[in-house]
């Protein structure tokens, strides 16, 4: 490990729960709808969340515990099953049906497994009912997604074929990009985990290398590895740098000629070093705070100081994983700091002090920071943006570096006040 | 177990958020796990606030469950109180502390502050945000004032001074009260009355015990002030008001009603019809066609209820329908759907309502974000009247919903629309002229007009549901089909229904422009 220092904090957090991730599942899967076991809270958060009302009807919704479902377990599963029955009759094209944990549904422990169970019996195959927790109790944001990708895991049929396995949500046109990237590198057989049709699940066996898209999957790759599969160790695909020694890392377990692998990534690398100029000019020297949320906090820094000159304050994060971000953590620069967990109010105080020129940050914080004069990025962004891959490292320097042009722009001289 | 795919509401710790980050020096504890966080945004996104809401978020996981989850809390408590040096501290939970039992209320008020603790109970699986904001300013209220005494005060006659009223209700998250409170202000300064406290919005828990100061409470939000002006009222005889002055009508009425509670004598002015320009634009020639225009009405109670009224009185239109997600309010929509020969629509599915929209096939929705959003996909016109607040609910510029200005805004935000749809009309008339441009729109997008004509996907499958349960279902004749195009869009959809109905009872199999014809004058006469 280089010379990082960790540091860890607690107190009162500022942070989504697990349900958001719904947002970007929903649309990965579209054949798939998310049922919250929750209450009315969860379903503001979703929809506070979600700018959910372009929809005639979303594909999740939440089941919202009532007073007399607290008082009988029993009676919840019944109701459960039947507001699922009803739910499926008025949604035919729905191919599986996530029952989602809440913090409620945790505390009385309503046992969603075996609700699942049952109509999976019921239903006998027309639908399948899987569950997962998006609890705030128990989950931070992101790692919804590592849930529902878990309980996805026992469905994947076994294969020994020789492939790549792609895991965590991509947007799609990102996605094709760099299948075909693996496929003129020779890997021919490259699939996606979670896949665009929840019902086409790729295979899985001892013949998988799976290469994480996303540092956010503990569980799911704890489960790929007790399939049989092999994890690729390597940096996330964000930044030239990153994304280069996650293609190589993956062209290495395949055993690909490096010459070969040269031959193809260097056109790239130095077409999208070229496009990141502008923005490593407007980044460069400035200041960074990162406060904890998305867990894609570690590669960003690592993205934003190696490759645009960024000077990191601070890089916040919910909970850290050491194996899964080893390699990221090993090129930071040295003696940077990294605070797991949060005190929100102590950790604003540091942003204060240490006068950043950006803060990333949850939608909640970034409007009391502008107005202080604070420039911020919103930390959600970065999981429904296309950021990953050599050719996205301009892109995603761009949603640095426009709200540092934007401050400049409005504001010559002086700092902003507000309400 | 209720399915919801979204609310109009949030749970009632919200509505207390709403209470809290209205004040000013007072601080919220909130027992909450950090997902609960998400609250922050609706002040900071759709109000967009430059302040975080004063709250504090206990932020409890699961791994404390099994320790003490009540020095969590009270660590937290003395941490706020620390750092945060509030006049007043409201302690509540949120429905999952709700369920773990910690009581951080008492566990507050037995720590020995010497500032007021306000204790929340507010049941998060029964009641909803509206109800959470109403309960909480009553209980911060009545927990400050409760020490007063009741003794008789002085008259502002007898103490030979202005009258002196409160504006109590107007928060964040509300409809426009922002600029309510400033145009009220503005106008019980032109009738010689002062305003004394404004709470909660911009009050300190120092503001909320000056209330007794106030000859008079105007309750200008039932769903947040009500209760807590019955009990100023039987605890510290305060009266209050219960007109909102919304539109030109209730305005007037709400003058009248508070210079007769004030014992003062209602002056002329109040009757001009030059207060407002909505009358005399309302009379004028062009807003002829405004008249009969089918309305369809819903929203929180106080804002159905005027919408119904200046639509009915003083603009002229038909209501169609008229309805409320808010259940505390059903027992005044109830009387007033009915006054207007209607059942209302009580209900929290916005489906509901959606089908109750195309049901009654109107020509203007008023309504919420979420009915501007199914009156989109239906091809009419709407305006927003009510809550939720959505970030296109807090314009830069000053716009009240009430008094004289109100009025003048009210007026233009709901002929706008209709407008559009009028040009959409217009399009579809030109559009065989040869300077027509293909592919013109108006500003209600390619959708204007084509949802009443059944065009997309949802109605056309109704339309099929309908054909495969109803037997002989009539033809339509392509010159039945080309007169019907000639009929306006935001129409068209009633019009094909009523043919088809009258086509059935006819017994006819076809229609063409004679049945048309015959439909129109069978549902005239």
């Amino acid at each position: 490990m280089s010379g990082a220092t960790l540091l860890k904090e607690s107190g009162p957090k500022e942070v989504f729960c697990g349900l958001t991730s719904i947002v970007w599942l929903h649309r990965r899967m579209p054949d798939a709808f998310f049922l919250v076991v929750g209450s009315r809270t969860c379903a503001h958060l979703i929809q506070s969340a979600a700018g959910v009302m372009i929809f005639a009807e979303p594909r999740f919704g939440t089941a919202i515990l009532e007073e007399r479902d607290l008082a009988g377990l029993a009676d919840a599963h019944d109701e459960l099953n039947r507001v699922v029955k009803n739910l499926l009759a008025r949604r035919p094209e729905i191919k599986t049906l996530f029952l989602v944990g809440s913090c409620p549904s945790e505390v009385i422990k309503i046992d969603l497994s075996r609700v699942a169970e049952n109509l999976n019996i019921e239903l006998k195959g027309q639908v399948t009912v899987l569950n997962y927790s998006g609890s705030g109790i128990e989950t931070t944001f992101t790692q919804g997604e590592d849930g529902a990708l878990k309980a996805l895991i026992p469905l994947m049929p076994k294969s020994d074929q020789k492939k790549l396995l792609l895991v965590g949500t991509l947007a799609n046109a990102v996605e094709d990009r760099l299948v075909s990237i693996f496929n003129r590198l020779g890997i021919d057989n490259v699939e996606s985990f979670p896949p665009r049709q929840s019902t086409e699940l790729p295979s899985i066996g001892p013949e998988t290398k799976v290469l994480l898209t996303q540092p956010y999957l503990t569980d799911t790759a704890r489960e790929l590895k007790n399939k049989g599969a092999e994890i690729i160790e390597a940096p996330f695909p964000l930044g030239v740098t990153g994304s280069t020694l996650w293609i190589q890392a993956a062209a290495n377990s395949f055993g690909i000629d490096k010459s070969i692998v040269d031959s193809i990534l260097n056109p790239l690398i130095s077409r999208a070093k070229k496009a990141l100029e502008p923005h490593v000019e407007k980044l460069s020297g400035k200041k960074l705070f990162l406060l904890p949320e998305s867990q894609l906090e570690i590669p960003l820094a690592r993205f934003l100081s190696n490759e645009c000159g960024m000077e990191i304050v601070e890089i916040g994060t919910p909970y850290l994983n050491r194996d899964l971000m080893k390699a990221e953590i090993d090129l930071l620069p040295p003696n940077c700091r990294i605070v797991e967990g949060q005190h929100v109010e102590k950790q604003l105080d540091r942003v204060r002090d240490s006068s950043p020129d950006l803060v990333v940050c949850g939608m909640g914080l970034a409007n009391p920071l502008e107005a202080e004069g604070i420039s911020t990025k919103w930390s959600i962004e970065m999981v429904f943006s296309p950021i990953h891959g050599i050719d996205q490292a301009s892109d995603l320097a761009e949603l640095f570096s426009r709200p540092l042009r934007r401050h400049e722009i409005l504001n010559p001289t002086k700092t902003l006040t507000s309400n | 177990m209720e399915l919801t795919l979204w609310t109009y509401e949030g749970p009632p710790h919200i509505g207390a958020m709403r209470i809290a980050t209205s004040m000013k020096k007072l601080h919220y504890v909130l027992h909450a796990p950090q997902g609960d966080t998400y609250a922050d945004l609706l002040f900071t996104m759709i109000e967009r606030r430059g302040s975080r809401p004063p709250v504090t978020y206990t932020t409890f996981q699961a791994r404390d469950l099994g320790g003490d989850t009540a020095e969590l809390v009270k660590g937290h408590i003395k941490e706020a109180v620390d750092r945060f040096n509030p006049e007043a501290l409201l302690v509540g939970e949120s429905c999952t502390a709700e369920l773990i039992q910690d009581q951080p209320g008492s566990l507050a008020k037995g720590m020995g502050f010497d500032i007021p603790i306000v204790s929340l109970e507010l049941p998060a699986y029964s009641k909803k945000e509206n109800w959470g904001g109403s309960e909480t300013f009553y209980q911060i209220v009545r927990s400050l004032l409760k020490d007063q005494s009741k003794e008789s005060k002085q008259t502002w006659q007898e103490e030979k001074r202005r009258p002196r009223v409160n504006l109590l209700g107007p928060t964040l998250l509300g409809f426009r009260c922002r600029d309510d409170v400033l145009e009220i202000q503005k106008l019980l300064g032109q009738y010689g009355i002062d305003v004394n406290v404004v709470a909660p919005l911009g009050a300190s828990p120092a503001d909320i015990l000056r209330i007794p100061n106030a000859d008079v409470n105007v309750c200008l939000y039932p769903e947040i002030a009500e209760s807590t002006c019955i009990w100023l009222e039987r605890n510290l005889n305060i009266p209050f008001t219960t007109t909102v002055p919304l539109g030109v009508g209730a305005t007037q009425d709400f003058l009248k009603e508070l210079h007769k509670v004030l014992e003062m004598e209602i002056p002329q002015s109040v009757n001009e019809s030059n207060n407002s320009k909505l009358t005399w634009y309302s009379n004028s020639v062009d807003s002829n066609y405004l008249t009969g225009k089918r309305v369809f009405i819903f929203g929180d109670g106080t804002h159905a209820l005027a919408a119904a009224r200046i639509a009915n009185e003083e603009l002229g239109f038909k209501v169609v329908g008229l309805g409320t997600y808010s259940r505390e309010m059903a027992r005044k929509v109830r009387p007033a759907a009915k006054a207007l020969g209607l059942e209302a629509l009580i209900t929290n599915d916005y489906l509901e309502v959606e089908d109750a929209i195309k049901e009654t096939s109107p020509e203007l929705v008023l309504g919420t974000q979420m009915e501007r959003h199914s009156a989109k996909r239906l091809g009419i016109p709407c305006a927003v009247i009510s809550t939720p607040m959505h970030v296109q609910d807090v314009p830069a510029r000053y716009s009240p919903q009430m008094g004289w200005e109100g009025a003048n805004v009210i007026f233009d935000d709901w002929v706008h629309p209709l407008m559009m749809g009028l040009e959409e009309h217009l399009i579809g008339m030109f559009k065989h002229d040869f300077e027509f441009v293909d592919g013109h729109q108006s500003h209600l997008g390619h959708l204007g007009g084509k949802g009443t004509q059944n065009t997309n996907k949802e109605a056309a499958k109704t339309n099929l549901q309908d054909s495969v349960i109803t037997d002989g279902v009539p033809i339509w004749t392509h010159e039945g089909e080309k007169e019907l195009s000639k009929i306006p869009f935001f129409v068209r959809g009633k019009v094909r229904r009523n043919t088809e109905n009258y086509a059935r009872q006819a017994g006819c199999r076809e229609i063409n422009e004679e049945t048309l014809y015959d439909a129109k004058a069978h549902y005239k006469a």
